[in-house]
């Protein structure tokens, strides 16, 4: 983010060790964070096997075999098979589309949801903010999956509802953070200071609070993303989700729930690969907002 | 200042401080005797509030070389924490710049400085009040009894700095660390607050080593002053004749930068000191000296002293190729 | 100039005697309603006075400090000064109209004063470039053609003595000098004719100090600035301003020519003031007793009589009011130090 410390300016003093640490951190971010890395690494493999699932799969995601019923790993399927004969690796590629683009697209529509209302909360003051703050509070009262299921059961069942469930029940803790930021940049000095300069209201908003807000929101929505894929893997594995026989993580631990004595990988790989998205992508999130956030960095 | 060596209280020698590869301390000395009140000036980066820091070993994730003998006690920096902690308060402690944030806002002024006086002095808690109250007193704070049971945030900075001051004197210590203890407050205040600590520390006999940036006010406080520039010790000595004789270019510099009333002309000097990476390995200031040699950039200057007649290591010594 | 408005006519300056200083202060009184503290659950509230009878002229052309210690009001006289507050009490004028009106009618006002913030980091939005920060009054103001935008940053960052390519650069990665070089010349880029600046140098190294001060007084008389400059720091004011109006919880209790009032202050309160910036060698002065009282719980009379080491018995029942002092000079005090010069 900073500009690179350039050479200190004849007249004035240098950054000092706040301006040098900057230029230090951007040269080798990736050297001195490893577990970012990694993480960023893994969850990149899953974000181009999803894109290319069809290239990579070895078999068709929903093609039953009877010859191949409950085959633990084996050359020919690596990971196993499940109780219909499919390809549980294929599957678990597959799957990762689905996982990928519901977590993104439900947290887009809890984020812009969330900016819009603590936006308002956060300028408006007076019995606007009350309300729309007991509105945040009252869907905060409630897990994220309580209202996912909720939303189910008014919408139906449906990938395109699992998103629009999960991304409504994020709106909630979005609001909440964006609040909570605008309520902090609205009394920061240059605020104050387009006010002196004679800038209109909105203007002032657009170009001095919004920038100010929408990056710890982008950095929230890299980390709340683990989050929306765990609630939509929840409500696969309610079955209230997705619908089978779609290849989805949620839907084939359930699937493989009843069999983990005597096929314990039906189960299993689905979940490794949930869990390894979910600790690579937290890890990633973290790690962007721990480099970035300029509230971290501003230190001496 | 005649001196004999059981006149010395502490020597730091060629303390030199690195943080990661930055070299934060070069060869710094210093000596202080009983009784003595020491400035240490320079601008930010100087190293003056590190130097404090690490004699009361304070600092976390520094390297560190040289010593610091204290009377009694041996090196400093050779101490385990756990016999660090016992020397802090009784031997050593001190006050920092903002007393509302070294004061915990949890409990009352009344009960962390009791709770020092019973630790340190083993005193029965009835004993530690009355000694409490008599601290107050003595640091000026009226009403002490009532002042006891405050918060911290209920006072005002100045009476913060004052509890403070109560604090590191509670268990007479013959070293009183001071790192600008009132660079935050206003100046009618400053006055009040530096006058305390001169009486107490003379009354109980202790030396005091002031942190300041402000030439004037360290020239009216202290018996001897250590001009520090980038990490380096450039010119020591006692006040009067380090700020009159100066010989270091650097503290001509320092001293040409004070904005005494009716003052007219001001020079501002140019330049900036070099990060730490793009250090001189010679004399830090030649980057910026106006009468920098060849020499000065790759050889540092040892410590000459002004009067090579009188000597001894509290007379006026200077670090300099080309002194003025 | 800055006295009483009554001596409207003193014509010390002689370039624009005829038209209306650039700010007039008339009988300013500003009062926040406050809880008390300590009044638990109770809604009751009582009347802070941060200002109070505040008496102020400022010529064209002319520097003045402001000068007093936390707890005097000189932020609230600052505020009441931009129009970002309006006084409860008394007239603030600008040319001669009321300032939240001048500042109500249009840019003009913006325009043309320009305001250099304490926490001049806290004042430039971190997620733009200087270059940027600095473009903003230059485009809302409509000051150059859109193409030169550019050109006059570079021109400005270079008045303020900053290389070209700290345009690039953001506020977080500058040094503490350089903020507030970057502030001055966003402050200037408006092309006003008054600047405000709070403690525009404190709390920097000494040479860096050095180095804005002889910034800001080149500025100054290059550019024919009206100066309002809010300081501490009594060395700081001689060498930058002109005048000097010293305050004292809300009110201003001494004006005049700077060297004048502090090579004789008439006020006491002045006077220790004086005394207690640190000197070379000078010993240590006796410094003033206790703290400034609470606003909340003005003393009767004089409101520095409790500290006041000249106090006689009368400055306990009297409340002096800042009254005319020699030709130049205003001083509220019923027993001044010095006799008044003519």
């Amino acid at each position: 983010m900073t500009a690179k410390a350039a050479p200190a300016p004849a007249t004035v003093p240098p950054a000092g060790p706040s301006g040098n640490g900057a230029a230090r951190g951007k040269r080798s971010m990736f050297r001195r964070r490893p577990f970012f890395t990694v993480a960023l690494i893994v969850s990149l493999a899953y974000i181009l096997g999803a894109i290319f699932a069809p290239l990579v799969a070895p078999y068709d995601p929903v093609a039953q075999s009877i010859d191949a019923m409950m085959q633990p790993p084996t050359g020919a399927h690596p990971l196993g098979t499940d109780s219909y004969g499919q390809d549980i690796l294929s599957r678990v590629i597959f799957g990762a589309r689905y996982a990928l683009i519901i977590g993104f697209c439900s947290v887009l529509i809890g984020a812009v949801g969330g900016l819009i209302i603590g936006l308002a909360a956060g300028l408006s003051g007076g019995w606007l903010e009350w309300a729309l703050m007991r509105l945040i509070d009252s869907i905060l009262a409630l897990p994220s999956l309580i209202l996912a299921v909720a939303f189910i059961a008014i919408l139906g069942q449906g990938v395109d509802k699992v998103v629009i469930a999960v991304g409504l029940s994020m709106i909630g803790p979005f609001s909440r953070t964006v609040r909570a930021d605008v309520m902090q940049v609205r009394v920061q000095g240059f605020v104050e200071a387009a006010h002196l300069m004679s800038i209109p209201y909105l203007q002032v908003v657009w170009r001095h609070v919004l920038p100010n807000v929408i990056f710890p929101l982008a950095v929230q929505v890299t980390i709340r993303i683990s989050e929306a894929i765990l609630v939509s893997s929840s409500l696969s594995f309610l079955g209230i989700g997705v619908t089978p026989p779609t290849p989805d993580w949620g839907l084939m631990i359930a699937e493989g729930r009843d069999f983990v004595s005597f096929a314990p990988w039906m189960a299993a790989m689905p979940g490794f690969a949930l869990a390894l998205l979910l600790i690579a992508l937290s890890i990633v999130g973290d790690g962007i907002r721990e480099e970035f956030d300029p509230k971290g960095r501003r230190g001496s | 200042m005649a001196m004999t060596e059981t006149d010395t209280l502490l020597t730091v020698s060629d303390l030199t401080l690195y943080r990661g590869s930055a070299k934060i301390l070069d060869h710094v000395n210093l000596s202080l005797a009983r009784g003595e009140t020491l400035a240490l000036v320079g601008e930010s980066g100087a190293g003056k509030s590190t130097i404090a820091m690490a004699l009361m070993q304070l600092l976390d994730g520094a390297r560190i070389e040289g010593r610091a003998d204290l009377a009694g006690a041996g090196d400093l920096f050779s101490l385990s924490s756990r016999q660090m902690v016992r020397l802090r308060g009784k031997r050593l402690s001190m006050i920092f710049q903002d007393a509302g944030a070294a004061l915990n806002p949890a409990y009352t002024v009344g009960r962390q400085l009791i709770t020092t006086l019973r630790r340190n002095l083993g005193l029965t808690r009835p004993e530690a009040y009355r000694r409490a109250v008599d601290l107050f007193a003595q640091v000026g704070i009226n009403d002490a009894e009532a002042r006891l049971s405050a918060f911290p945030h209920q006072l005002s900075g100045g009476m913060q700095q004052r509890v403070m001051v109560a604090i590191a004197l509670a268990c007479n210590p013959d070293l009183l660390l001071a790192d600008e203890p009132t660079s935050a407050l206003d100046v009618t205040i400053q006055a009040q607050i530096i006058r305390l600590i001169l009486s107490l520390t003379r009354e109980r006999g202790a030396s005091c080593i002031f942190v300041l940036h402000d030439l004037a006010l360290a020239s009216q406080s202290c018996d001897r002053i250590v001009v520090l520039y980038a990490g380096q010790v450039v010119e020591s000595g006692p006040v009067a004749e380090v700020l009159n004789n100066h010989r270091h270019p650097y503290t001509r510099q320092l001293k040409s930068c004070v904005v005494e009333i009716g003052r007219a002309d001001l020079v501002a000097p140019e330049g900036t000191v070099p990060p730490h990476d793009q250090m001189p390995k010679g004399c830090r200031f030649s980057t910026r000296c106006p009468r920098a040699l060849a020499r000065c950039s790759d050889d540092a200057p040892p410590p000459m002293p002004a009067n090579p007649d009188r000597g001894g290591p509290h007379d006026h010594v200077f670090a300099c190729w080309n002194p003025e | 100039m800055s006295f009483l408005m009554s001596s409207a006519s003193a014509p010390r300056t002689e370039k624009v005697p005829a038209t209306a200083p650039v700010f007039e202060l008339i009988e300013v009184e500003k009062v926040f309603q406050v809880r008390p503290p300590n009044s638990g659950l109770s809604r009751k509230t009582v009347g802070l006075r941060a200002l109070d009878g505040v008496r102020l002229r400022v010529d064209t052309g002319t520097s003045i400090a402001l000068v007093g210690e936390s707890g005097s009001g000189k932020s609230t006289l600052l505020r009441v000064l931009l129009g970002l507050d309006a006084p409860t009490g008394g007239r603030a004028l600008y040319h001669g109209a009321p300032i939240r009106e001048a500042r109500a009618k249009g840019r003009d006002f913006a325009r043309d004063v320009a305001m250099v913030y304490q926490d001049a980091r806290g004042s430039l939005d971190p997620r733009m470039t200087v270059e940027a920060l600095i473009a903003e009054p230059l485009r809302h103001f409509n000051i150059v053609q859109k193409d030169q935008i550019k050109a006059r940053v570079a021109e400005l960052l270079d008045r303020v003595g900053l290389p070209t390519d700290a345009g690039r650069r953001y506020a977080a990665g500058l040094s503490g000098g350089q903020v507030r070089r970057v502030a001055i010349a966003r402050a200037l880029a408006s092309e006003p004719s008054v600047l405000v600046a709070d403690e525009a140098v404190s709390g920097l190294d000494v040479s860096t100090q050095a180095q804005l001060l002889t910034l800001l007084r080149g500025l100054q008389r290059d550019m024919n600035l009206t100066l309002v400059f809010i300081t501490h720091d009594l060395g700081v004011a001689s060498y930058l301003c002109d005048e000097i109006a010293i305050m004292y919880l809300g009110r201003i209790v001494e004006t005049g020519p700077t060297d004048v009032v502090l090579n004789a202050p008439a006020h006491p309160y002045s006077a220790a003031l004086r005394a207690a910036a640190p000197r070379f060698f000078e010993p240590m002065p006796e410094p003033l007793s206790g703290e400034i009282p609470s606003p909340l719980d003005l003393p009767p009379g004089c409101r520095f009589s409790t500290r006041c080491p000249a106090a006689q018995p009368d400055c306990g029942e009297r409340d002096p009011q800042l009254g005319r002092f020699g030709a130049h000079r205003a001083v509220a005090c019923l027993h001044p130090l010095t006799n008044p010069q003519a």
